[in-house]
């Protein structure tokens, strides 16, 4: 167990090192021309020489790796340097919109673990029937709806149509949050029924349910003391993985509801050519997704009876 | 597995039948959204460039059965015209994807060794940014455009297919056939492109068909967000985009465009579910 997770430490390294320098390069290449865009910004016409100032104040000037190194050292300090247009420092930002992306994310989470669980099984256990074909039905077209336009519909009708909830973030975040959730969780929920469905229906078609059904155990027993036992545990793994991914994808509905966490930073920071903060978001992003999903696959490790007991990993 | 032998052959016949009736549908249907792609222009019953400032904002009616933006100009007509550059975007950008991570995954796996270890890890860089984060970052420092979105959601989406590839012809590599048809002279090339593609095309196909939906509703959202297709270009998501700000007033206007991206992922959803099943119905390729 303690060589696997170094072993996964160490295949990490490279990975963040790539992602680090992806991260930069894309920004430097594209930023260039930076200093000239925030005089453009602020209105002034300048001359050659404070660009070259300006320039040499943000290390623009130094050769290309030497600047990697330097920001890549920078980060690991929680020192990302300053936004181009608000001038604020730039890690602070990042984290100070954190929680509002984590808190949707979370309540996203949470709305469809309590609904895909419970249909993903009930339609498992119903193969074939009439409720099973009802909630594949759903899951499918929850699956072919863009979110943008399942978050206009949604917005159409509970905001505009039916008054009951605030069309943008307003100061009551509650009821902000639930459009926003109800959004994420269409088509994660979705999607995740789907895997629900699969995950049991495949453990019920293991010969140790026949053995069970043979040997008289009742349907029902057999559900819940094996089938669910065994098949939890590619559940919640599924279910971590869509955490890293669901940081990723608040991007749209977070500028749809003006909610403000990292994506609508992100946005906007690409609208205004902000590229240090268009930096920190990439670069942070991929490195709390690469992360939880190490943590997951740590932990299914640990959970599987199969590798925990000593066999090869599974 | 139990289940299945209860299954007579005359039954399974019957269902191959369905799944191959079905199958020919969803293709037919998937081809009618192409002709109308391909011949948007004949098909438009007004210009969908022409602005009427008049005739702003109606609701559908005969003369207009999606209503008018708020320009004036035909929704129906953009719609359609807008057909072609989401689904065929989306057609190239899905073909890129496959083509680039297939021949690098068949390389991969072939050639083994440091080539192998280098582009794998290459991929693991592109997989480790979740959904569109390093899509909107490309997009955003390439600026907007089409082609632009389409570099940017190719990038993220090849190692996919490069991963499926490697893992297919490693599968095959030490069978047999490969080796009589290595005994009976056949160089590399002819190897990989005659012999391992066409036994690894299946899954990779259903796959790509299968990312057709996602990668249309990922290639719309970054139009929605201003980083992909611009105004006055027609195209679903910018459309949408358009008319998130009319939405208390002319609801159509998002309810048209995003009711085409519905319907057209769909039916590739679909087609990509019954291609799979069709093709392997006990392996679940995902």
């Amino acid at each position: 167990m303690g060589k696997y997770i170094i072993k996964r430490l160490l295949h990490l390294i490279p990975i963040l090192i790539g992602i680090t320098f992806l991260s930069f390069a894309m920004m430097r290449l594209a930023g260039g021309d930076a200093v000239t865009y925030m005089y453009e910004n602020a209105g002034t016409a300048v001359s050659q020489e404070v660009i070259d100032a300006a320039k040499a104040e943000y290390g623009l000037d130094k050769p290309f790796l030497v600047q990697y190194a330097n920001w890549f050292g920078g980060m690991l300090r929680g020192d990302m340097g300053e936004s181009y247009v608000s001038h604020k420092d730039v890690f602070e930002t990042f984290v100070s919109k954190l929680p509002a992306t984590l808190l949707l994310t979370l309540s996203s989470i949470l709305l469809t673990v309590a609904i895909a669980i419970p249909l993903g099984i009930l339609s498992a256990i119903k193969h074939n029937k009439w409720v099973d074909y009802l909630i594949r039905f759903f899951s499918f077209i929850g699956n072919s709806m863009p979110n943008f336009f399942a978050a206009l519909v949604l917005m159409y009708i509970f905001s505009i149509r039916l008054r009951w909830l605030p069309v943008i973030t307003t100061e009551n975040k509650a009821m902000s949050l639930i459009l926003p959730t109800l959004t994420l969780t269409l088509s994660m929920a979705s999607k995740y029924t789907r895997q629900v469905r699969a995950a049991v229906l495949e453990e019920l078609n293991k010969d140790y349910v026949a053995g069970a059904r043979a040997r008289g155990v009742r349907g029902k027993v057999i559900i819940w003391k094996s089938v669910m036992k065994s098949s939890m545990l590619t559940i919640i793994t599924l279910l971590a993985l869509s955490i890293g991914s669901l940081l990723g994808g608040t991007t749209i509905v977070e500028n749809i509801f003006m909610w403000d966490g990292v994506g609508k930073m992100a946005v906007d920071a690409i609208n205004m050519r902000d590229y240090p903060i268009i930096q920190a978001y990439v670069a942070w992003m991929a490195i709390i997704y690469v992360v939880v999903n190490l943590i997951t696959d740590i932990i299914y490790h640990y959970l599987d009876p199969r590798v925990r007991l000593g066999g090869e990993g599974a | 597995m139990s289940e299945e032998k209860k299954i007579t052959v005359r039954e399974q016949k019957m269902k191959k039948n369905h799944m191959k009736a079905k199958l020919l549908f969803l293709t037919a249907l998937a081809v009618i959204l192409l002709l109308i792609a391909i011949f948007a222009e004949y098909l438009c019953p007004y210009d969908p460039y022409a602005q009427n400032l008049l005739e702003a904002q109606q609701p559908p009616s005969m003369a207009h059965p999606l209503g008018t933006d708020r320009y004036g100009r035909d929704m129906l007509s953009r719609v359609i015209i807008g057909s072609t550059t989401s689904i065929y975007a989306t057609l190239l950008l899905v073909a890129i994807i496959t083509v680039t991570g297939t021949a690098i995954g068949i390389i991969c796996g072939w050639c083994g060794g440091k080539a192998d270890t280098i582009l794998m890890r290459i991929s693991d860089v592109f997989l480790a940014f979740p959904g569109l984060v390093f899509a909107l970052a490309v997009a955003g420092v390439l600026g907007g455009g089409v082609q632009n979105a389409i570099i940017a959601l190719g990038a993220i989406s090849w190692p996919k297919f490069a991963r499926l590839a490697r893992g297919l012809t490693l599968a095959q590599k030490d069978s047999s056939y490969l080796m009589a048809a290595r005994l009976s002279g056949s160089s590399t090339p002819k190897l990989l492109v005659k012999h391992i593609l066409p036994n690894i095309a299946g899954p990779i196909l259903v796959t790509s068909v299968l990312d057709i939906g996602t990668m249309m509703m990922e290639l719309a959202g970054l139009s929605f967000l201003g980083l992909g297709v611009k105004p006055p270009m027609a195209e679903w998501g910018s459309m949408i985009s358009d008319g998130r700000v009319m939405l208390q007033t002319a609801p159509w206007m998002v309810l048209a465009p995003g009711g085409a991206i519905f319907v057209t992922v769909m039916i590739f959803n679909l087609l990509g579910d019954t291609l799979r099943d069709y093709m392997d119905p006990k392996q679940r390729y995902r």
